[in-house]
């Protein structure tokens, strides 16, 4: 069964990939739409059987490869962890599978899209099951690869393969640190089996080594290079450029790669490896640390986005800081918990927002929808649902998750958690803020006429690069343009994704905070999740405040009433704002000036030396001295060797004599013997 | 074998050449210049005679008059060489010759003259046959070099080479005769047992001078300079002439006197052998960029090639020797069929030798252009072409003799001269083309057609050509 949950993926991306261009494009689409449900319900039987019934597994499945002491094995583990995530992974998936079949129906390389599709699912399944760091670091480069692919999806479009570039290396940077994580983790252990590792963890605690002449923690040191592969996937502050420039993908893809998915892998990381991390406090703080700068970062550049999509992704990098805060103060299953029910509600906003683009006609720069409420109801309220879920309104899936993070944050000793409290409960409100005003500036007020009525009209020219159309490869008869002609509400292959994950954003919180973080914690989880004796966040968050319990609440009311003020009852305050605070506008506008700070440190005196390197090394040195400088010599020699050809008799005798006088030289001198 | 008294067998072939040209003079005396025709297709006849009696000689070595003229595996052997590079220069000659107006009765005599020199230089076994076989074979050189004698260019090439020649064959004299003073015999055989593992500074001195002489016929540097000039100058069958035929008795006497006089001294012998080689390989590699006349070309390339024929020969053993033997088989069969190609270069009637001048061949006559893309690519060295396995076994017994250095150096150099080979074949290939050749005669097309299939079935067929070659290189030692 778990060899058909992961291979039925393969097999879809195998059948689209090779055979999917021989036949018609919808050939490709129901192939791997249909396998990808069927893999989804026996995640769903995985589920019930290890989650209720405890029958955890291992699956043997071949022998990679054995070196030495290294031996690697293709295997699955099949604990509550992994089924949580295969039932996240296969759903989401398998409703982006169907929902990609409305969005890209004017597309021509629709049998591409799809294999990638399964292709992607294929790896993030692998990660998951993954029984061993090398079958997990696989997956990992797997769904780099399918990310990478789909970014560039449109790969004739030059900003698409600028994002999908940068996303590849920006992984690397990461990849770079978890691969010497994993290194370290073999040298401490002498294996990359968890079993192994994890049962070795615990002896390994306070056992220092020595870096260029400093001791430090072996474990502290193992656990930040391991996260700093999970900064790299999940998008985190500082290694996160690559995932706003991600939403240059298809809409699908966002929802089910750049939300759900692959960027919560590091998240599933951590929490994997929570082992691992128990044994290293100081990296631990330095996860929180890292997590609610970006909750807080990635939710203030998200107050001032303009591309529908830009909006949702700034939120995604955000609450993936949640998340990670919520792993740092010990609460692996808050973390998972967050990603779980993240993972509903914003894909349900991402495919919304796919819906709304779709509805304007692959317009996606929100200062020219308005209105939409009455031309699309249905993507109205699912995205109604999705902001609310995400903005922690009581009883949905995002207030369940989300307010236990905040409340665990406040509850724990470990260093750095205050300063993760102040971060994420700004966050809160801010998220509030950004999301209610992208409801209100899609959906409610009058339809903006391009430019006229823009909230904050700023001349958008240096930063402009958010604003740009999604092109369909066969768009239209001619009747393409903007917001010129109809708005019309998607059709029902594409909204009955929605309304699956509104009720997964509505419920999947109270239906299962029980098991994730309640008392059927130990139940459910059955060690999946592993906490130190020294760990008591859980019992730390009863004696929470009932007001800090209420805060969250109270942040999110803040941000939806400023939101409400500002783009609805006084519509020009957005504009004052901005014209008032310019400075800090331009700083949020232009996402920290991370990018011109990295391009400045980094890109370009990357290109400095690649040409000093090129015009210098290569071109001067390499070739100057070998190719083209024995050719000039050669050239020289060929001249000269001419010139001795005088056509004088007398020249040529006299050489005749010089050689003989020059023989009988080196004989009388040395030669002979 | 040494027989005694005047028996005949052995120096039949010569015999019957030399009887043969005297003959034709008189015959072209009597009958005048309209038979120039017919005494080539007669000398063509006796030289194909003479071919099939060198071929039909009784195996083993056999010498005569008194241990001066030997007849020996490794002479026949290059005796067919040099046969066969007469016939086919003498069979391209005829339209060439006619077309200038130069189709005289003498051309085809002293061609005969100077082939029957030349075998007599072969078989040459001590000093005084050698140098009476490379005067005869000399003489008619400088006749034939001048034999355009109403172009200017022509008449200073014979003469050059003429007077260098003179000087040259002074210095052969001199080392003759200093060799005889020390060994007190001219027998090669005497000097080997008279040196034997001593070597005096006369006879260092002497063998200095012969190599000088000797290297001069093979236009080997230093003694090379007339190559170009000549080459360029004299009439293109001449050239043809001059680059295949004497370039194999020189090599042939060059191998058998170093190997049957000095075979005790190679350290000596070797170290003159060596910079020879390689100042020929580098002049002959670098020199020849530089050059826009085709025949120009083909001089610093034969002196290219001449110095990785002498690699072999500086290994000293009989693999270098067998080396030496493939490397100037195959030479000669590259030779003729560019010359062939040469000669067939002639727009409107007239000559034309600039390698400008073969633009874009390729679309004016493809057959013509893949055959001399074929010769150069050989000659190059170019994998499979013939001209990969005469580098090859040189520079194989140079490995084998543990001369690294000169076997390094040699590569190097061959890849500096790829670049003139290579320049030509994309000249021909693409090169806005020049308007077409007039039609090649039938004897033209047929030696580079053969020389071309020559090169390629080599590298299929190596067998019999490498066997033979073996078992004339184990006559010398």
């Amino acid at each position: 069964m778990y060899q058909a949950i992961v291979f039925l993926p393969l097999l879809g991306f195998l059948i689209a990939g090779l055979f999917g261009p021989l036949f018609a494009p919808r050939f490709s689409e129901v192939v791997t739409t249909s396998l990808l449900f069927v893999s989804l319900v026996l995640s769903f039987v995985a589920f019930a059987d290890v989650g209720f019934g405890g029958q955890t597994a291992f699956v043997p499945i071949a022998n990679w490869f054995t070196s030495g002491a290294l031996k690697v094995d293709w295997a699955f583990r099949i604990d509550t962890l992994t089924v949580v995530m295969l039932v996240v992974v296969t759903f989401v998936s398998a409703f982006v599978h169907l929902y990609s079949i409305g969005y890209m129906r004017e597309d021509a390389g629709r049998p591409r899209f799809f294999a990638y599709l399964s292709l992607f699912t294929f790896a993030m399944l692998m990660l998951v099951t993954a029984d061993n760091l090398v079958q997990l670091f696989f997956g990992w480069e797997g769904v780099g690869l399918a990310s990478y692919l789909l970014i560039g999806f449109w790969y004739h479009r030059p900003s698409a393969n600028a994002a999908a570039i940068k996303a590849f290396i920006v992984n690397r940077v990461g990849d770079f640190g978890f691969s010497l994580g994993i290194f370290l983790v073999f040298a401490l252990t002498n294996s990359v089996s968890y079993d192994t590792i994890f049962a070795a963890a615990p002896g390994l605690a306070n056992k220092t080594m020595h870096v260029f002449g400093l001791s430090v923690d072996a474990m502290t040191m193992a656990c930040l290079l391991l996260f700093m592969g999970a900064m790299g996937k999940s998008a985190q502050f500082l290694l996160h450029t690559w995932l706003p420039d991600a939403m240059e993908g298809p809409t699908p893809v966002s929802a089910l790669i750049h939300a759900a998915t692959m960027v919560t892998a590091g998240v599933f990381m951590v929490a994997r490896l929570s082992p691992l991390f128990e044994q290293a406090p100081a990296a631990l703080s330095v996860v929180i640390v890292v997590g609610a700068t970006t909750a807080f970062f990635a939710a203030t550049v998200g107050l001032v986005q303009n591309d529908i999509k830009r909006v949702v992704a700034y939120s995604t990098c955000s609450q993936l800081g949640y998340m990670f805060v919520g792993l740092g103060v010990g609460g692996y299953g808050l973390g998972i918990f967050h990603l779980f029910t993240h993972a509903f509600f914003k894909a349900l906003l991402f495919l919304g927002a796919g819906s709304v683009i779709t509805a304007m006609h692959h317009e996606q720069d929100m200062r020219k929808m308005g209105g939409l409420r009455k031309q699309i109801p249905f993507t109205f309220w699912m995205m109604v649902i999705g902001t609310l879920s995400l903005t922690g309104f009581p009883f949905t899936a995002g207030y369940f998750s989300k307010d236990a993070i905040i409340e665990a944050a406040y509850a724990s000793q470990r260093p750095g958690a205050a300063y993760g409290f102040l971060c994420v409960i700004v966050a809160a409100a801010l998220t509030s803020f950004y999301s209610w005003r992208l409801v209100f500036l899609t959906f409610f007020d009058a339809p903006h006429v391009a430019g006229a009525h823009d909230i904050e009209t700023q001349p958008a020219e240096e930063h402009d690069e958010t604003v740009h159309h999604e092109p369909g490869d066969h768009h239209g008869e001619g009747t393409h343009g903007h917001g010129s002609h109809e708005v019309r509400e998607s059709p029902l292959v594409m909204l009955i994704p929605l309304a699956v994950l509104a009720v997964g954003a509505i419920g999947a919180g109270f239906a299962f905070r029980h098991w994730f973080v309640g008392e059927g914690f130990a139940d459910f989880w059955k060690g999946a999740l592993f906490s130190a004796p020294t760990n008591h966040i859980r019992e730390e968050m009863e004696k929470v405040p009932g007001l800090v319990s209420l805060l969250p609440s109270v942040m999110m009311l803040v941000g939806f009433l400023v939101a409400l003020h500002m783009y609805i009852l006084q519509p020009f305050a957005a504009r004052q704002l901005a014209e008032q605070q310019r400075l800090l506008y331009r700083f949020l506008l232009n996402k920290w000036y991370f990018d011109e700070l990295y391009d400045l440190i980094f890109v370009r005196p990357a290109f400095w030396l690649g040409r000093l390197f090129w015009k210098g090394g290569d071109g001067r040195i390499i070739d100057g001295i070998g190719p083209d400088g024995v050719a000039a010599r050669v050239i020289d020699a060929a001249r000269g060797a001419v010139r001795l050809q005088t056509g004088y008799v007398y020249h040529y005798a006299f050489a005749m004599l010089i050689g003989i006088a020059a023989f009988i030289t080196w004989y009388l001198f040395g030669g002979a013997r | 074998m040494i027989l005694t008294g005047f028996a005949l067998g052995p120096i039949l072939p010569e015999f019957v050449l030399a009887v043969g040209a005297l003959a034709l003079i008189l015959m072209g005396a009597f009958r005048g210049e309209r038979w120039a025709w017919v005494v080539t297709d007669i000398a063509i006849f006796f030289l194909g005679a003479a071919l099939l009696l060198v071929l039909r000689q009784p195996s083993g070595s056999v010498a005569i008059f008194n241990g001066a003229f030997i007849d020996d595996g490794f002479g026949r052997f290059m005796k067919v060489l040099a046969l066969a590079g007469s016939i086919a220069t003498l069979l391209m000659s005829g339209d060439w010759l006619r077309r200038e107006r130069i189709d005289l009765f003498e051309y085809p005599v002293l061609i005969m003259l100077s082939t029957v020199g030349m075998l007599l230089l072969i078989s040459a076994n001590d000093l005084i046959a050698l140098y009476l076989g490379l005067e005869l074979m000399s003489l008619a050189l400088y006749v034939v070099a001048a034999f355009h004698r109403d172009n200017v260019r022509a008449s200073e090439a014979g003469l050059k080479y003429f007077v260098l020649g003179a000087l040259s064959s002074g210095m052969l004299l001199y080392g003759a005769s200093l060799l005889y003073g020390f060994a007190g015999t001219v027998s090669f055989a005497g000097i080997a047992t008279a040196i034997h593992g001593q070597s005096s500074i006369g006879v260092i001195f002497g063998l200095v001078f012969v190599m000088a002489g000797l290297a001069f016929k093979l236009a080997a540097v230093p003694f090379h300079m007339w190559t170009p000039d000549v080459y360029e100058g004299a009439p293109t069958p001449v050239t043809a002439f001059f680059a295949a035929a004497p370039k194999m008795a020189a090599m042939a006497v060059t191998v058998r006197i170093i190997t049957t006089a000095f075979p005790g001294i190679v350290g000596e012998w070797r170290q003159i052998i060596v910079f020879i080689a390689i100042a020929s390989m580098a002049l002959g590699s670098f020199a020849a960029i530089g050059q826009t006349n085709f025949k120009r070309l083909m001089a610093y390339s034969s002196i290219g090639h001449m110095g990785f024929a002498l690699v072999g020969l500086a290994a000293g053993t009989a693999a270098g020797v067998q080396g030496v033997i493939i490397y100037m088989t195959i030479y000669l069969a590259m030779t003729l069929g560019t010359f062939a190609a040469i000669l067939e270069m002639r727009r409107n009637g007239k000559p034309v030798e600039e390698i400008a001048d073969l633009a874009g061949l390729s679309a004016t006559d493809p057959p013509m252009a893949l055959f001399l893309a074929a010769m150069m690519f050989s000659l190059a060295g170019v994998p499979p072409l013939a001209g990969l396995f005469a580098k090859f076994y040189v520079f194989a017994a140079a490995v084998d003799a543990k001369l690294y250095g000169l076997a390094v150096i040699g590569f190097m150099l061959s890849v500096v001269a790829a670049y003139y080979y290579l320049r030509i074949v994309k000249i021909m290939y693409f090169d806005a083309p020049r308007p077409a050749f007039d039609k090649g005669s039938l004897a033209e097309r047929a030696v580079l057609a053969i020389a071309a299939a020559f090169i390629v079935l080599f590298s299929v067929f190596p067998g019999g050509i490498v066997d033979a070659a073996d078992a004339a290189a184990k006559s010398l030692f």
